[in-house]
């Protein structure tokens, strides 16, 4: 049949084409309710909890026991623990996830890099409960040990639960700030090198600084990771909110506060209910300002190399 | 320098060149690189540590008990876990069915029909790059909040995998992308160019492409999916459980909450019970790893 001369007609309207992208957009917009539910489901709650409470009472006071009777709401010994913890986490991570990474972009050979990264993603892949279970169990029965001076630390301690979160969190750190020098150009090293810079030199003072705002955004990614962490301090930092800077005391983080209260099943609408939602929210808030400051700074290494 | 080479040569009077000698590596730089070498090595250490440890602590309780008995709280040696290991496979089999699909469609959207420069495309990006990394514990007060509760889905296996599945549908929205993304863009052009519609192109060229990228990616979603334990707390995972899932509706608990309990037990035997439950949920996660690395070596594309 040779074709007539309709032959470069349009042809006939395809609606599968438009259902399909109907399909494809609804998809994309579960994330976008995905938000919107977390919004949801925590600012109504929260709303109930300080109009019983007060915002400034909840957000200055230092007394923290909402099952108690009579009970208080002070949810500064949860934001404290929280900050030991992850401040010790960062302690760990952050320069033994730089060092990772400027190691692996600057320095490692290609089979050497073929066994150190694998095994970064296996240690990012360990479930935080098997994380929590080696801090209690191994981890803070050898510092008790080899503690040199004073008391030794407790059972439960935020110094072995922060040291287990610094590790868990290298691969975050060291992934996000590794992308980053990689995305530096190698017509800056070249200039370098031509200049008489070592090896050194080159990693410290012209990758470093070029890949710096790609370096932030992993240390903060990191510190939202650790300030989001749950299990591995409801294991091993305790269940005692406790206003204190000792790292080796036992403290509650504001996390551990949510997954206690929330294996309590308590009953709809009860105010200790309604707890986990006003510290959900601080939490959700807290880590959004800072995911968003990491996304804002990796965009803009990707703006200026890519 | 360079003056200090003139004075020389001014002094003995003596024109004299300056040389380019080699110094060899100065202490400071293989200092430099050996600390940046045991930064890397600490992780390393820690992991074959830890993975030594919980074997080890694990070894005398790992046999069939772990997976043929039922969780027993006054008699550990004759506990197990097969409630929970029966719990992860119903809820992450359900996680694979909301969140795949979902996740597949909305990274097509995203890299084949949405136009970047639009504002309601943006916000989609940012709002997924943001969801990534909400902590897990908060998903868990929304499957709390709206899930079971609000929706009165109540503390089963069907709240459990909705909240999973949302967790990690960023991580599977992601990795999709990228496969996509690795399919050049002369394939389209060249489909396009043949006559085929777009989602003509899409189906026969592209996601042909690009399925092994995106089983890589969602192997690895779900295999965080199966060590996530925080937001499951929150829908009556930690309940005392000695019976299989028969459904949906089923009340459940899975691997980590089962090991979680058993952390918190004070009696030594459950110590070895709990390190013995790691071992196995380390095992199911190693499996999962490295298929999703065979897939990725087997299958993976050279453009």
């Amino acid at each position: 049949m040779s074709p007539g001369p309709g032959f470069l007609k349009r042809s006939r309207p395809r609606y599968g084409e438009g259902a399909i992208k109907v399909l494809l957009v609804a998809a994309a917009l579960v994330s976008v309710l995905t938000t919107v539910g977390i919004v949801i489901a925590l600012i109504p709650s929260a709303v109930d909890f300080f109009r019983e409470v007060g915002f400034g009472e909840f957000i200055t006071g230092t007394d923290w026991s909402p099952l108690f009777s009579p009970p208080h709401f002070g949810v500064l010994p949860l934001v404290t623990g929280t900050l030991m913890v992850t401040l010790i986490a960062l302690v760990v991570a952050v320069p033994l996830g730089l060092g990772a990474a400027v190691y692996l972009s600057e320095y490692a050979h290609r089979r050497v890099r073929a066994f150190f990264k694998p095994m970064l993603e296996v240690l990012a892949g360990i479930p935080t409960v098997v994380y929590g279970f080696f801090a209690l169990t191994a981890i803070t029965p050898l510092l008790q040990d080899i503690w040199p001076v004073g008391d030794p630390p407790q059972v439960f301690n935020a110094l072995s639960a922060g040291f287990v979160m610094g590790i868990m969190i290298i691969p975050t750190v060291a992934s996000l700030a590794e992308d980053s020098m990689n995305a530096v150009p190698n017509d800056l090293r070249d200039g370098a090198y031509a200049l008489g810079s070592s090896r050194m030199q080159v990693a410290t003072r012209v990758v470093f600084p070029a890949a710096l705002s790609g370096i932030v955004a992993a240390i903060v990614l990191g510190i939202s990771r650790a300030i989001g962490e749950t299990m591995i301090v409801a294991i091993a930092a305790g269940g005692r909110p406790n206003l204190s800077f000792n790292p080796l005391e036992g403290m509650q983080t504001m996390t551990a506060f949510i997954a206690a209260a929330g294996i309590g099943d308590l009953p709809t609408g009860s105010i200790g209910y309604r707890t986990i939602f006003a510290v959900g929210l601080l939490l959700f808030v807290m880590t959004l300002v800072m995911n968003l400051v990491s996304i804002r700074l990796v965009r803009k290494y990707r703006e200026v190399y890519e | 320098m360079g003056s200090d080479v003139l004075d020389k040569g001014a002094a003995t009077g003596m024109p004299e060149a300056p040389r380019l000698k080699g110094r060899g590596t100065p202490l400071r730089e293989r200092f430099f690189q050996l600390s940046l070498w045991a930064s890397l090595a600490v992780g390393v250490v820690f992991l074959v540590w830890l993975l030594a440890y919980v074997v080890i602590e694990g070894w005398p309780r790992l046999d069939s008990r772990i997976w043929s008995n039922f969780p027993d709280i006054i008699d550990p040696t004759n506990a197990g876990a097969q409630s929970a290991i029966m719990g992860t496979i119903w809820v992450i089999a359900f996680t694979a069915l909301y969140c795949l699909p979902t996740g597949i469609l909305a990274s097509i959207y995203l890299e084949e029909y949405a136009d970047p420069n639009r504002w309601w495309n943006r916000v989609i990006e940012i709002n997924i790059q943001n969801l990534a990394a909400v902590p897990s514990i908060v998903y868990g007060i929304l499957g709390l909040g709206i899930i079971s509760r609000g929706l009165g889905f109540g503390q089963t296996v069907l709240t459990a995998s909705l909240t999973l599945s949302l967790l990690v549908l960023p991580t599977v929205i992601i990795a999709s992308r990228e496969a996509i993304r690795a399919v050049p863009q002369s394939i389209r052009e060249a489909s396009l160019a043949l006559g085929a519609t777009q989602w003509q192109t899409i189906w026969r060229q592209i996601l042909p492409a690009a399925v092994p990228g995106m089983a890589t990616g969602s192997i690895l979603a779900l295999s965080r999916a199966i060590g996530e334990a925080a937001p499951l707390l929150l829908l009556g995972g930690l309940t005392f459980i000695t019976f299989n899932p028969t459904g949906v509706e089923s009340p459940f608990t899975v691997l980590p909450i089962q090991i979680f309990n058993w952390i918190s037990q004070s009696r030594a035997e459950f110590t070895a019970l709990a390190s013995a439950a790691i071992v196995v949920l380390l095992v199911i996660l190693l499996a999962m790893n490295s298929l999703a690395i065979w897939l990725r070596n087997h299958y993976s594309h050279r453009w």
